[in-house]
Parts: structure tokens; C-alpha cells; sequence
């Protein structure tokens, strides 16, 4: 341990405390945007960039993990607990990295405008991101239960940030209401959790023994609970209002980063904290995983607001994640722990592409929402032209979630299918047959958000200009840029060197007792986890085929055949001039998936007769689990109060006899 | 997996294209194909017995073949073109659920139905007993068939399919049914077939359509 | 790796820049005459493609650069395939670098950018024919890739090349669930070439295409190579199924020159066989309704998913 700075934990502790106090620096002048923008933004990406590197130097030395810290705050028996292990120091890098670019660019991104000043939105922003610093470096029920809270409250008040709009109000409080329910389903796993010992720290909980009964209990509150948050089908209801309502920065941040938290939990309870749950308990989250990833996919298509789009892409991802952790706990159950650890590294490496994929997207929809004002797909169009940086940028992001090798989203699905192909060795009857068909669920899922993403970029940024004033948007600032470089950087770094990566995330499976990968994987360009003699695929060399052969067959193009180009007005079949009325709409672009997946839909359609003159066509897409599922529950509940305003009676006295009937109960109870 | 002789691999491949025909008579719409269709699985299935009489020497299997070949390649499929001709059905109208919907429901049941044969082929002791789970699934299928269609030709396609699950599975579970049974099966099919037909004309004539929706709405008390 | 299998590697790559053309040729030749007509040159493809690149190339005023790379990449990507796939040897040096799924990837870049360069000019044909690319894509990717998968079961590994070997030189002859399989990777072989019953790569209507409806904007050396390409791609869905289906005749493990030289020969007849029964099915099939398409491979994506569970239960 090295004593002149001090072990890895507390200096990610400090930076933490750095990020709060960056925040409350904000606070002093919250009108100033020359102070929050020009320096406590870009210091808190510093911050960032600092946790990524000492959390990823801590993960690489694993002799010194875990590394513990008793803070002596909290409650008087319970001292605060904090805990650096492989898996947090993971999870570490994904908030530090993602969260720098993030930060580098809100710091060109935020305006004095409607909403919340600016100094304010800066201390709710940095709050966010050390609250969740806290919730991973937790080490008992009490820090992570307030840690998860804070991190819970100030993206509320980080989503309802331009709270005079009604429907952002809405959504805020729809998913202040959600996101306490989901606390509720941790805390009861909490208390299950503990066994019967009282005692709340996360060491007391891995010693505990429980009956399968209880374990199941606790895995099941934690599926909610952790589900919730991270907006698993149907628990995604709050998901798809509150990331769009939010300013883009803090979308990134929450579908970024936040989520992977929530996945974070989710692998902690259910590879660390719980113990003697059969294996099988995993189809759940395989079943649940994939179908929220179908159906977070099949929404996107059908999206006509970006950022909707976007939110229900994060629901398909949160699946996939869901379907990898299922997956792992299935094999570890089967006593198959090198799939094990190959399908948990599989959920790892994604929720790392995913925080740079899915970021990057979403800052690059706030590029195209500040200079045009516009969130709605049909009028939008041709930015590749005014906005070249944000386009080439944001097409790094679009083929990287589309799953496109050499890119970093293949990589992840590369390591789940590979996991998958070894489902049929499982020894269940039934699931030996039916697990395997999740790969081709996987596929289609993939094939999909290759659609999506070709409606995303290709109704924003190519084509012509859907409205006039498209003309006067401008690029990105040089911060923003920056920004969403280093998220682009990152996506080409994860998608190249995964072979440097991988056995880094196998130490975090074999700490979990999941499973080892073998010992000599490939040489660094190499990846191949299950040994060099088995599957393996080379990304560097790979894109450096394909990049070499678009050089090739340009060198050779230009060498034989130098004609000139010239530039001439589409063919419009002579029917006058195209306009950007002529090209599909986001509306049409969806229309197949549609079509194919009908049934999913509550559809309201609004189709013109022959005879108008003006003729309109609309349509509505709704969600049936929004109205088969919450409706009702909302109906019962408004039912339920009402009951109860019968207790109601508006004199004072009625309630102080309410008082003094439950302190008698009480204390009749009690003694 | 060790090495299997080669006759066995052909037999189960002949079991799957046995399923592969299931699977395109469930995604069919048109009822001239569909009964093309069944007679190509007649004559896999009597070249399926054919090879299973060869290999265990059983004779009767031979004699089923014969049948197999004369009833479902030959004598069914004729009347049932025949039947199409006269009653000018070639189209089935929209299953009652879209294609890939039907499919999805089979691939179901094909899980369903494998899953429920594997601890039933563990105990079989026949040469064939990996085939029981596709007989089981080309029965339920051919069920799935039946259900999904409107049109009461389909339907009994549908009926004559399940007949060669039925019989698929006997022969691979047992070698076939006793004699007996066989030709009172194949018999009561034949004549199953003749009473359907003389039914298809005379429900033409009192609704003017094969729909079965017209009959929905003449449940009895009504 | 030896001297010999780079000498493969390396021809298998010329072979199918040089094929590709004369490939797509043949099949018009049979279509032809399947259809009564008198066909065109073997080497009708070439010339056209010629012509194309001793032209001026035209673009649109508003075309992006993405329009002007795309061609490029998707002819890149194509090439690429064309050294995953062994169609003459199995020891491929390149094939540890990228395996089966690798392989799909590089199909669904080729088409991603195929479809984002249709939708950069903003022309109703372009966004159309980008839009139906798409929808003939979602479902056949996951087809293909489960026609993978099943191949991959039974040999255990998802390179190309091993699988190809394995299933020539493995204890099995017959496998029922390659009938399945054999069934949807013809389909899609269908769907993803822009073939009858999806696509008719011989009219130019406009309601009813798909693949020209992208390249409408292209001329030019830029029309020259995406033409390439799909005569390219054509080829590589011929040598997958070649892979996979048909893998004997190729060289596999440590064989010498004389393998090679026999594998040769044996490309030819396959691809001409191959041929005639694409264009003996194109002949047969009429054209289907666009809203049928996803109809189509959807059966093809189920019956892959069969021939999994057949190889499931019969182990084989």
C-alpha cells in the first residue's frame, strides 16, 4: 500500500468529496454561468478522468483489493462502511470515464435560461455523480440505502430542471414515485438479507444462511427493486417520460451511467451478497432480459422524439444486461464456471460500451436540440451538412450500438453469443432447449437496433432539411466537441482492445467466485477468452483489413480511373424540385416494425378520406403495458385514498383522538 | 454423440423433413399446396418405414409401407384434388392468426413436445426412439393446423396430417402398430375422408362457402 | 501457417473479385434461358461494370460525404468477407482474426451503409428502398445467424473455416437439422441478394424495388463499385453455403498444393450448379407483395430456430 497518497480507496473518497465540493462551489454564485461552465464543470471531468485511472490501477492490482474503510458517521451502532472490491472498481471506471466526457461537455452545454440557474443544476450534477460514487463504494445496507437515495433525489430535481413545463413536472414526479417504490423492494431485500443476524452490514449479509425460500424472496426484491431503477419491462414505465424530459447532459448521465448503478446492485446481490439460491432462479432475469430488450427495441422503432428513442434503446440494453446476468447465474448453478464467467464478462464489457454508446448519443441529441430547438424527428434533417462534428461523431456512437464490428457494441454481443452457444450443456430439461433460442432472440434484438439506428441518424443528420429554419443551425461548441470525442474515443478503444480488457473483467468474475476464464488468453490484439485455440476474433486486425481495403480500393479508383465528379439536383422525375416534404418521415421509417409487431402496439390511428382537402394522417403509439398494468393499479390506489378520506374530518380534535387511539394501540403492543 | 450408422442418420433426417413439412403446411395459405404438401409427407413417411423395414427385417412394416404409399400418396391426395376442382377451393382466406405468429406458437410446441419425449425415449429401447419427440410435434402441429385455418378443406389436411404423426410415432416407438389396427386406421380415414367430402358439398349448397365462420353462428339453441 | 496457406488465402480473395461478375453472369445466362430469352455474354456483368468506371461521375448537390464513402466501404467490407470464407481452403490465416459472427457483422456494415448513403440525398426512392433494406434485414441477420449457430453446435466453434472442415471430415454425414438450416439459408440467400421472391434485380419499377432503389443517386465509378459489391455479395452467400452445406472438395487441414489445385475445379462446378438452381428458383417464384417480405423471413428466421432444436434433440 502505498502510504505517501494514501490507499486507492481513500483517494477515490476524496475525489468524491472534491465532487461535492465543486458542486457546492456552485452554490455560491448559482447565476454565474462563466463559473459552473468555464471551470467547475471541466474540473469535475477532471475528477472523473482521476477515479477512472486510480479505479482502473486498483482493479489491475488485485493483491490490495478488497480494501475497506470505516467512516465514523451514520447511525451510533452502524459506522458507515466503504468497501473498494474488483466489481466496484469497475463500475468506478465506467462513472469516472463516462461521466468526464459527460461533464466536459455540459460545460459548453448549459444556458441561463428558463429553468434552474446554472450554479444550482452544477451542485445537483456533481451531487449526482458522488452519490453514485457512494452507492459503489457502500459496504452496508444503511450507506447504500442513503447514498442510492440521494442519488435518486437529486436526479429528480436534475430531470424536473425546467420545472415550468408541465409535462416534465409529470414525468419527474412519475419517476420520483417509481424510484421509491423501487428503494422500498431494496430495502425489504435488505432486511431479508440479513438473515436474522440484525445485522446490516454487507459482510454480516454474505455470512448470512438463508432457506431457499427467503433467498428467492431476496432475489426476487432485488430483481424489483434493481429493476426498477434500471427500467426492466414492465418496470420501465418512468424510463422513456423522465430521460427525455431531462436536460441532455443529465439524460446521458442517467441512461449512461445511472443504469449501469442500478446493474451494479443487481450483480451485487445476486454474485456476492446472496448465497444458496438454485441456479435456475436465473431464467427469470434471461426471460425478463430478453423480453424487455425485444420490446424496449420494437418501441425505439416506432419513436418520433429522439430522445424517446434513445430512452427506449437504454430499455433494450438494460435488458440484454439482464439477460447476460440470468445467464451467468444459470451456469454457475449448472457448474459451468467458465461460460459463468464469460457471460458475466459479457455483462460487464456491455454496461461499459453501453455508458460510452448511449452517452454519446444522447449529448449528441442535445447538440441537435440546442442549435434547432427541435426534438421531434419530423422536423429535423440534413445536419451532416451545418453540423458536420455532431453528425461524424454521433455516427461513431449509432454504429457502436447498432452492434457493427470493429466497433465496441460487437464486442459485447460477441462475448453473449459465445456464452449463449453453451446454454444446450445446461442440465435442466426443458431450459437446454429453450435457452439456446435466446441467442437467436439476442440476434434479432441486434438486427433491430441496427434499424433503429439507421432511422435515428438517417431522419437527423442525412437527407434534406424537413423545416426552413434548419438552416441557421450551427456545430457544436469546442468543449461540447470534446466531449463527445472523448465518448467516440472511447467507443473505438473498447471496440479494439477488448483482449486488454477482458481478462481485467475475468478477475472481477473469478473475485465473485463466478468462475475463471483460462489463464493465457490471446496476445494483446487477440481476443479470445476461452483459450487460443478455441473461438477467438481480432478487432485491430480486423479493422485494419477493412480500413485497408477501402484504401486500397480508393488508391486503386483514383490511379485508373481519374474522372472528374460533378455535382448536379436529384432526378425528382420531373416532378419539380424535391423538398424535405418528399422523404420519409420518422413515422413512415418505422412503419415495418409496425406493421410486423402490431399486436405490441395501442395504436390510434388517424387516416384522411379520399375526398379531404387537407388530409392529415396521425398516429399514436401507446404503451399496453402503461394501460393494462398501470392504469388499473392508479385506479385502485386513487380508490384506495378515497376509502380512506373517510378518516379525513378537518377538525382537529378528530385527528388528536386519532393520535391518542394509536399511542394507546402502541403501547398496548408493546408492553 | 458417437458414431451412428448411416441408415440411422438417414432416418432421422427423413424424421425431419417428416417436421420440415409440418412446419410448411402451418405456414400454407394456399389449400392446393397444402395437399401436395401432404403427399409429400406420405411418401417420406413410406420411405421413412420402408428403411426401418430394411434395417430390422420386420415384414409387416413392409406391408404398412404399401399401405401408407397406396392411401396417402395416392388414393387421399387424388380425392382430395379432386374435391378441390369441383368445390373450386384453391385459397385459404387469412389464418386466424398472421404466419410468423402460427410459427412462433409451433416452434412452441416443437419445444414442448421434444422436451416431453426425452425422458419417453430414454425409455424406449427401439432404434428409432430420438424420432418419438418429432412424431409427438408433428401431432400437435398438424392440431395447430386445424386450429389456425377457416376453411373446412385445410381443416381436414390438418386431420390426415395428425393420422401421420400418429402412425410416425407408432412406428418408431414399436415398430408399428399391430396389422389390424393399421388397416382399420387406414380404413377409417378413407372412409372418414368420403363422409367429409359428401359433407363439404352439402354445406356448400346450404351457405354457399366453406367458411366455418358461417357456422359459428348455428350453435345449437340458438 | 505455411507458405501454402497464405497462397490460399491470397487466391481466394483474387478468385472472388475475378468470379463475382462472371458468377452474377452465369445466373442471368440461366435465367434466360430458363425464361425462352437469348442471354447475355458470360461477361455481360464486366462490361457493364467497365463502362461505369470510364464515365464522369455525377452526384448530388447535396450529397454528404458519407454518399461519396460509402462505396468504398461497402465494397471494403464485401472483400473482407470474401477472406473470411473459406471457399477453396480451410486453413485461412486470416481466420482467427474474425469468425462467423464477425462475418454477420460485416454483412450488416455493408448494409447499414448502404442504406444510410440511400437515405443522404433525401430523394422518396432513396429513404424507400433504405427503409424495405432494413426491413428485409432485421429478420434475415438473425436467420443467417442462426443458421450459424446450428453449424456452430454441432462442429463447437463459430470460425468458418473449422466448421467447414469439421463438418467434411466429421463422423457425420447426414444431418437432419442442416435440412432445416439448409432451407432458411436459402431464403435468406434470397432475401439478402435482392432476389425473386423479394426483390427482382431485373426491373427497374420503382414501387416494387429494393436494392436499386438505394443505388438510384449512384453513377458512375461509385454505381461500379456497388454493383461489384453486390455481385460480391452474391458469391460470399454462395460460399457460405458452400461452408456449410457442401464443404467437401475444398482443402481441408494440412493438404498440399495438389488439394488446392483439386479445390479449384471443384469451386467451378459448385458455383455452377449453384447457379442454375438460383436461377431455376427465381424462374419458379413469382414475386411476392412487399408487406409479405417480413412473412417470408420470418419463416426462414423459424424454420433456423428448428434446426436448432432438431439438433438439440437428435444430437445431430
Amino acid at each position: 500500500m502505498t502510504v505517501a497518497l494514501g490507499a486507492p480507496l481513500d483517494q477515490i473518497l476524496a475525489l468524491l468529496c472534491a465532487w461535492v465540493a465543486i458542486g457546492a462551489v456552485g452554490l455560491v454564485r448559482p447565476a454565474s454561468l462563466k463559473i459552473a461552465g468555464r471551470t467547475l464543470f471541466p474540473l469535475g471531468a477532471v475528477c472523473g478522468v482521476a477515479i477512472a485511472a486510480i479505479a482502473a490501477i486498483a482493479a489491475t492490482h488485485l493483491s490490495q483489493l478488497p480494501e475497506r474503510l470505516e467512516l465514523p458517521i451514520g447511525l451510533p451502532a452502524l459506522p458507515m462502511h466503504l468497501r473498494l472490491d474488483a466489481l466496484s472498481a469497475t463500475f468506478l471506471v465506467l462513472l469516472g470515464a463516462a461521466s468526464a466526457g459527460i461533464s466536459l461537455f455540459g460545460a459548453g452545454y448549459f444556458r441561463v435560461g428558463q429553468g434552474t440557474p446554472p450554479g444550482l443544476l452544477c451542485f445537483e450534477y456533481h451531487l449526482f455523480l458522488a452519490s453514485m460514487g457512494f452507492v459503489l463504494l457502500a459496504d452496508d445496507a444503511y450507506s447504500f440505502m442513503v447514498a442510492w437515495e440521494t442519488m435518486a433525489l437529486s436526479s429528480y430535481f436534475l430531470v424536473t430542471s425546467q420545472h415550468r413545463i408541465g409535462e416534465i413536472r409529470r414525468a419527474g414526479f412519475l419517476y420520483l414515485l417509481i424510484a421509491h417504490l423501487g428503494a422500498l423492494a431494496i430495502l425489504l431485500c435488505f432486511g431479508v438479507l440479513q438473515g436474522g443476524s440484525w445485522r446490516f452490514t454487507f459482510d454480516a449479509m454474505r455470512a448470512a444462511h438463508l432457506s431457499a425460500g427467503w433467498a428467492a424472496a431476496a432475489f426476487l426484491l432485488a430483481l424489483a427493486g434493481f429493476g426498477t431503477k434500471a427500467g426492466l419491462v414492465p418496470l420501465h414505465v418512468w424510463l422513456p417520460e423522465a430521460h427525455p424530459a431531462a436536460p441532455s447532459p443529465v439524460s446521458a448521465l442517467m441512461s449512461g451511467v445511472m443504469l449501469k448503478i442500478a446493474i451494479y446492485g443487481m450483480l451485487r446481490v445476486a454474485f456476492d451478497l446472496l448465497h444458496g439460491l438454485p441456479g435456475w432462479w436465473g431464467l427469470v432475469p434471461v426471460g425478463l432480459g430478453l423480453f424487455s430488450a425485444l420490446y424496449g427495441i420494437v418501441f425505439a422503432a416506432a419513436q418520433t422524439d429522439m430522445k424517446r428513442l434513445l430512452a427506449y434503446s437504454s430499455i433494450e440494453n438494460v435488458g440484454i444486461l439482464f439477460t447476460g446476468l440470468g445467464l451467468a447465474m444459470v451456469f454457475r448453478g449448472a457448474a459451468m464456471p467458465t461460460v459463468a464467467a464469460l457471460a458475466l464478462i459479457a455483462v460487464l464489457y456491455h454496461a461499459l460500451n453501453h455508458a460510452f454508446m448511449k452517452s454519446l448519443l444522447f449529448l449528441g441529441t442535445g447538440s441537435v436540440l440546442h442549435s434547432t430547438g427541435e426534438r421531434n424527428l419530423g422536423r429535423l434533417g440534413g445536419l451532416i451538412h451545418r453540423m458536420p462534428w455532431v453528425a461524424w461523431l454521433t455516427l461513431v456512437g449509432a454504429l457502436a450500438i447498432a452492434g457493427l464490428p470493429p466497433l465496441n457494441g460487437f464486442v459485447s454481443e460477441w462475448l453473449l453469443l459465445q456464452a449463449f452457444l453453451h446454454a444446450n450443456e445446461v442440465p435442466y430439461p426443458f431450459v437446454d432447449m429453450l435457452l439456446p433460442l435466446g441467442a437467436g432472440m439476442v440476434a434479432l434484438v441486434g438486427a433491430l437496433a441496427g434499424y433503429v439506428m439507421v432511422k435515428f441518424y438517417g431522419v437527423v443528420f442525412l437527407g434534406q432539411p424537413r423545416e426552413p429554419s434548419l438552416a441557421r443551425a450551427h456545430d457544436a461548441g469546442r468543449t461540447e466537441r470534446a466531449g463527445l470525442a472523448w465518448l467516440a474515443l472511447g467507443c473505438v478503444a473498447l471496440g479494439l482492445l477488448p483482449a486488454t480488457i477482458v481478462p481485467a473483467l475475468g478477475a472481477v468474475a473469478s473475485s465473485l467466485g463466478v468462475g475463471a476464464l483460462p489463464a493465457r488468453g490471446g496476445p494483446w490484439w487477440m481476443l479470445a477468452p476461452l483459450g487460443p485455440q478455441s473461438i477467438s476474433y481480432a478487432p485491430p486486425i480486423f479493422a485494419g483489413t477493412v480500413i485497408a481495403g477501402v484504401l486500397l480500393t480508393v488508391l486503386v479508383v483514383r490511379l485508373a480511373y481519374r474522372r472528374p465528379v460533378r455535382r448536379a439536383p436529384p432526378w425528382a422525375c420531373g416532378a419539380g424540385p424535391l423538398t424535405g416534404r418528399t422523404q420519409d418521415t420518422a413515422e413512415g421509417f418505422g412503419q415495418p416494425i409496425r406493421h410486423f409487431f402490431t399486436p405490441w402496439f395501442a395504436m390510434r390511428r388517424h387516416l384522411p378520406t379520399p375526398f379531404d382537402t387537407a388530409p392529415r394522417y396521425s398516429v399514436e403509439i401507446g404503451d399496453r403495458i402503461w394501460r393494462a398494468l398501470y392504469e388499473p393499479l392508479a385506479g385502485w390506489v386513487d380508490r384506495g385514498a378515497a376509502a380512506c378520506a373517510v378518516f379525513q374530518r378537518g377538525r382537529i380534535s378528530t385527528y388528536l383522538l386519532y393520535a391518542l387511539a394509536t399511542l394507546c394501540l402502541l403501547l398496548a403492543l408493546v408492553i | 454423440m458417437g458414431q451412428t450408422p448411416f441408415v440411422m442418420q438417414l432416418l432421422d433426417t427423413l424424421a425431419a423433413l417428416l417436421l420440415l413439412l409440418s412446419f410448411a403446411m402451418l405456414a400454407q395459405r394456399r389449400v392446393a399446396t397444402l395437399v401436395e404438401l401432404f403427399a409429400l409427407q406420405g411418401g417420406v413417411l413410406c420411405a421413412a418405414t420402408l428403411l426401418l423395414a430394411w434395417r430390422t427385417g420386420e415384414e409387416n412394416l413392409l406391408l404398412s409401407a404399401a399401405l401408407t404409399f397406396g392411401v396417402k400418396v395416392l388414393a387421399l391426395p387424388w380425392l382430395l384434388r379432386r374435391m378441390i376442382r369441383r368445390l373450386g377451393v384453391y385459397w385459404d382466406t387469412d389464418p386466424l392468426l398472421n404466419i410468423p405468429g402460427t410459427m412462433l406458437v409451433g416452434v412452441l410446441i416443437v419445444v414442448f413436445s421434444f422436451g416431453l419425449a426425452q425422458p419417453i425415449s430414454a425409455l424406449a429401447s427401439t432404434a428409432t426412439r430420438s424420432a418419438i419427440g418429432i412424431a409427438v410435434a408433428v401431432i400437435l402441429l398438424a392440431f395447430l393446423t386445424m386450429i389456425t385455418r377457416r376453411k373446412a378443406m385445410s381443416q381436414v389436411v390438418g386431420f390426415l396430417s395428425m393420422e401421420n404423426g400418429l402412425f410416425f410415432g407408432a412406428m418408431s416407438a414399436t415398430y408399428g402398430m399391430p396389422m389390424v389396427v393399421e388397416l382399420g386406421v387406414a380404413l377409417d380415414v378413407l372412409v372418414a375422408m368420403l363422409v367429409l367430402g359428401v359433407f363439404f358439398f352439402q354445406i356448400r349448397e346450404q351457405f354457399d362457402s366453406l367458411d366455418l365462420d358461417r357456422l359459428e353462428s348455428h350453435q345449437g339453441g340458438r | 501457417m505455411r507458405p501454402i496457406d497464405w497462397l490460399t488465402q491470397v487466391l481466394e480473395v483474387v478468385a472472388a473479385l475475378a468470379v463475382a461478375p462472371l458468377f452474377q453472369g452465369w445466373v442471368n445466362q440461366c435465367r434466360a434461358w430458363l425464361q425462352n430469352r437469348r442471354a447475355p455474354p458470360l461477361w455481360q456483368v464486366y462490361r457493364g461494370i467497365r463502362k461505369l468506371f470510364h464515365k464522369d461521375a455525377v452526384i448530388a448537390t447535396n450529397a454528404s460525404p458519407l454518399f461519396r464513402v460509402a462505396p468504398y466501404v461497402v465494397f471494403a467490407t464485401m472483400l473482407t468477407a470474401a477472406a473470411v470464407i473459406p471457399s477453396m481452403g480451410t486453413r485461412l490465416p486470416f481466420s482467427p482474426a474474425a469468425d462467423a459472427i464477425a462475418l454477420v457483422g460485416l454483412f450488416a456494415t455493408a448494409r447499414m451503409f448502404l442504406a444510410l448513403a440511400a437515405m443522404d440525398v433525401g430523394t422518396p426512392f432513396g429513404t424507400l428502398g433504405a427503409r424495405r433494406e432494413m426491413m428485409v434485414g432485421f429478420l434475415a441477420e438473425p436467420a443467417l445467424l442462426m443458421v450459424i449457430f446450428v453449424a456452430a453446435l454441432i462442429s463447437s466453434t463459430t470460425a468458418l473455416p473449422s466448421i467447414s472442415e469439421r463438418l467434411a471430415t466429421g463422423p457425420l454425414v447426414l444431418s437432419p437439422s442442416l435440412a432445416f438450416t439448409g432451407v432458411a439459408f436459402t431464403m435468406v440467400l434470397l432475401a439478402e441478394n435482392g432476389r425473386l421472391p423479394i426483390d427482382n434485380p431485373a426491373t427497374h419499377l420503382e414501387l416494387t424495388m429494393i436494392h436499386e432503389a438505394m443505388l438510384l443517386e449512384y453513377s458512375a465509378r461509385h454505381l461500379a463499385l456497388m454493383e461489384f459489391a453486390s455481385a460480391l455479395k452474391l458469391m460470399n452467400y454462395a460460399c457460405i453455403g458452400f461452408a456449410l452445406f457442401v464443404p467437401w472438395g475444398s482443402a481441408t487441414g494440412a493438404a498440399g498444393p495438389f488439394a488446392l489445385a483439386a479445390a479449384i475445379p471443384a469451386l467451378a462446378v459448385k458455383l455452377l450448379v449453384a447457379g442454375a438452381a438460383l436461377a431455376l428458383i427465381e424462374t419458379a417464384s413469382a414475386k411476392l407483395r412487399v408487406f409479405r417480405a417480413p412473412e417470408f423471413l420470418a419463416t426462414a428466421f423459424l424454420f433456423a430456430v428448428l434446426g436448432m432444436l432438431v439438433h438439440l434433440l437428435l444430437g445431430a
